[in-house]
């Protein structure tokens, strides 16, 4: 059994130097070379300056963009460090609400958003992702009918015709990968910034 | 459900059965010593490690030095990640300036890495430096990963020798592994994974100031190296807190579907490496169909589930199936085949919150855990998990005929039935008496995120996941607190090696044992009967042993949800 000790820790040492230091340093190497944008996370410039992620979704508030989905992101109690506060889309902490199907809290909040998304759009069914969160709280995208459902308010928000919104949300959709993996999405940061620059 | 959802289940086991053969063939030849088209490159280097570190590649091992030589390379690999974990503040690649990680976290998290569980008390992105995410966590993602490869490679000689006292040499079976089966793969899957938008940086976490104005800080790491292999070693430990659920380490439709047949890939080939060493691939391809058998009705009923949703969405008029915890990406399909496929192998990588899956859906997940994750299973762990049920149900075969049971040539006698019964009973003492004990201490009791019988479900779903070194979670339950850190540990722990030695000890046995040849009486092990009797002592089992918890759990919240009784 002596003899084995040695190749205890020899051999440990090699394979950990090997998959834990070489591998993801090469890895990274290669990665900055082939795909540099990827590597570094998506990032989406606007003037010199970082705007987010392609992949990321971030909060929108204002009436004149669309909206993503709720986020149950939180992030430390700037006053007691050992709590926690909402912070949606909080890209340093993801996670999701975690609430069950018989939860009341969930049932209240979904209710709560239901009720405002029939006031500004009665005329249509609420999608379920606009009152669902996601399981990261970083969800980038909605579905098309989400997006569809807040075109008359964007619209509004905008003075724009409803029709010049709709039609910015098709080129924005994506379909299923080869048709077949995955759901139509469309995400929410690309759909918004199209806007803005229709609205120049 | 949707045609187009039952189209992408489908695709998605068609490929993984036809990567069965050509993977399994592979791995036959690496452990057997035998050349490939990469030895011109490696063997080289496989040489050069086994002179520095003294290692005799002609000579084979005992079982019981094989499991000792396991053990003392456990020891030092837990030092590395607790080492690292503690000491991260005063070491390099620690740009976000996380600070030293305390103790019981780390032992709970150098626990978990060691023993393929990867349950996360922490969060990635939150918690630990870029250093210890590749030199702490992605390397015991490899060498744990080897290990239960190996280990069944182990099991598998016991059946497949006669008469012989050694069962291989566990450091040249641990670094063929690593080298041409682990490493190649994931250079090329890592590198894939970057085109699909995955981070692999080791800059610093990106400050964006959004549309709106608002800042926004958004984590970024060595991401794609480290998911290659916690999807192909069925690790599950994420890079961040959301796991795969988030968009920088899931960013798209194909990287999800990818990941999945990452998941199942090696611990599928492991059947065909069965067959091929015990000279009859049919063998595998048998154990491979139980394997289908309680993946495919437990797939069918998680989505039918997700995709049905809640009574309570129902009354809000919503519809489109649970969307809670789930990713626009993904939809409903996706998320449920990924919950059922990373808890069927032991790999615990979540794409949606099961925490917020309805009642039953959630319930899948669970019940392939506590089956003891034999549904191809966590590489390697899977396959020696499977040979002791298979070896319970030969045994049960036998005693109904009067006839000592044989399988693959072998005689199956008390000593392979205890070790394996040992091994079967000792995984629900864990699961069930630790959540026994959560329920009835009020500080942990003080954990749970949800009230009622979801909240019953969290610790359960805790400790079977930790026992059964799976790694998801119902993540709600806070399980960083000094009394979950170290009863997780202790199950993982336990989980781990009340499972390995028992097995090693049965190859052991059996590899000393004479190869008896086929007769009129042999009860053969390739055909439908076999696979029924399999799948039915599995179920006879299972249901016996956590039916009751089952029915606190998510059975009586399922009843609830029905009645839109809210907690």
């Amino acid at each position: 059994m002596l003899r084995e000790i040695r190749p205890a820790i020899v051999l440990l040492l090699l394979l950990t130097a090997v998959t834990g230091l070489a591998y993801p340093l090469a890895i990274t190497a290669i990665a900055g070379v082939i795909f540099p944008s990827q590597a570094q996370g998506s990032l989406i410039e606007k003037d010199g300056k970082v705007i987010g992620s392609a992949l990321i979704g971030q909060e929108f508030k204002e009436d004149k963009y669309f909206h993503g989905r709720p986020s149950a992101t939180l992030a430390p109690d700037p006053n007691d460090s050992s709590k926690t506060v909402p912070a949606p889309y909080n890209a340093a902490n993801s996670g999701g609400s975690n609430l069950g199907p018989t939860s009341k809290a969930l049932n209240d909040r979904i209710k709560e958003d239901v009720e405002k998304l029939k006031a500004e759009n009665p005329s249509q069914p609420v999608p379920i992702d606009l009152v669902t969160t996601s399981g990261s709280g970083l969800d980038p995208d909605i579905s098309p009918e989400a997006a569809l459902f807040q075109v008359p308010r964007v619209a509004k928000a905008r003075n724009l015709p409803e029709q010049q919104v709709r039609q910015l949300v098709e080129p924005n959709t994506k379909g299923r990968f080869i048709g077949v993996l995955g759901e139509p999405r469309v995400n929410v940061l690309a759909l918004n910034l199209a806007l803005d620059g229709a609205s120049k | 459900m949707t045609a187009i959802g039952w189209f992408q289940i489908i695709l998605y086991c068609a490929i993984v059965v036809a990567l069965v053969k050509p993977l399994g063939w592979y791995m036959t030849r690496v452990f057997n010593g035998e050349a490939t088209f990469l030895s011109p490159v490696l063997r080289p280097v496989e040489r050069g490690f086994y002179w520095i570190s003294g290692v005799d590649e002609r000579r084979e091992q005992h079982w019981l030095t094989y499991t000792v030589a396991m053990l003392l390379f456990h020891i030092g690999g837990f030092l590395i990640i607790y080492g690292v974990m503690r000491l991260q503040a005063m070491l390099p690649f620690n740009p976000a300036d996380q600070a030293a990680v305390a103790p019981d976290l780390s032992f709970n998290t150098a626990v978990s890495f060691l023993t393929n569980t990867n349950w996360q008390n922490y969060g990635g992105e939150s918690t630990v430096s870029y250093l210890v995410q590749m030199l702490g966590l992605t390397h015991q993602n490899f060498l744990s990963a080897a290990t239960g490869i190996v280990l069944a490679v182990a099991l598998i000689r016991g059946f497949a020798r006669a008469s012989v006292r050694t069962i291989g040499n566990f450091w040249v079976d641990i670094t063929r592994c690593t080298l041409y089966i682990l490493l190649p793969i994931c250079i090329v899957y890592s590198l894939f994974l970057v085109s699909q938008g995955m981070p692999q940086t080791l800059g610093p976490y990106v400050d964006a100031t959004t549309l709106e104005g608002a800042k926004q800080t958004i984590a970024v790491g060595p991401v794609a190296s480290q998911v290659a292999i916690k999807m192909l070693g069925t690790n599950g430990g994420g890079f961040f807190n959301a796991n795969a659920a988030h968009p920088f380490e899931n960013p798209t439709a194909l990287s999800n579907f990818v990941q999945m047949i990452s998941i199942f890939a090696i611990g599928a080939a492991m059947t065909n490496v069965f067959g091929r060493m015990v000279g009859n691939q049919r063998q595998g391809w048998a154990i491979l169909a139980v394997m289908g058998v309680l993946f495919i009705a437990g797939v069918s009923i998680c989505y039918w589930s997700e995709a049905n949703g809640t009574t309570a969405l129902h009354a809000l008029g919503l519809s489109g199936g649970n969307m809670e915890g789930k990713e626009v990406r993904f939809g409903i399909v996706a998320s449920s085949l990924f919950a059922v496929v990373t808890t069927a192998a032991s790999c615990g990588a979540v794409n949606a919150m099961h925490d917020s899956f309805t009642a039953l859906g959630g319930m899948i997940p669970l019940i392939n855990m506590q089956l003891g994750e034999i549904i191809v299973g966590g590489v390697g762990a899977g396959l020696y998990g499977m040979l002791l049920f298979v070896v319970l149900a030969i045994f049960v075969a036998g005693l109904m005929v009067g006839r000592t049971p044989e399988y693959v040539g072998k005689k199956i006698e008390a000593r392979e039935v205890k070790m394996a019964m040992l091994a079967i009973l000792v995984l629900p003492l864990m699961y069930l008496g630790w959540t026994a004990v959560a329920v009835v201490l009020p500080s942990a009791v003080a954990s749970m995120a949800n009230a009622g019988p979801h909240g019953f479900t969290e610790v359960l779903y805790a400790f079977t996941s930790a026992t059964g070194n799976n790694g998801s979670a119902f993540a709600g339950l806070t399980g960083n607190t000094f009394f979950y850190n170290l009863t997780l540990a202790s199950a993982m722990f336990v989980g781990r090696f009340f499972m390995i030695v028992p097995a090693m000890a049965i190859a052991g046995s059996l590899a000393q044992k004479k190869s008896v040849p086929p007769s009129a009486g042999t009860f053969p092990t390739t055909g439908g009967l076999f696979v029924g009797l399999v799948v039915g002592v599995i179920l006879i089992i299972g249901g016996l042993t956590f039916f009751p918890a089952l029915a606190l759990g998510p059975i009586v919240e399922h009843l609830a949800m029905n009645a839109n009784t809210l907690f």
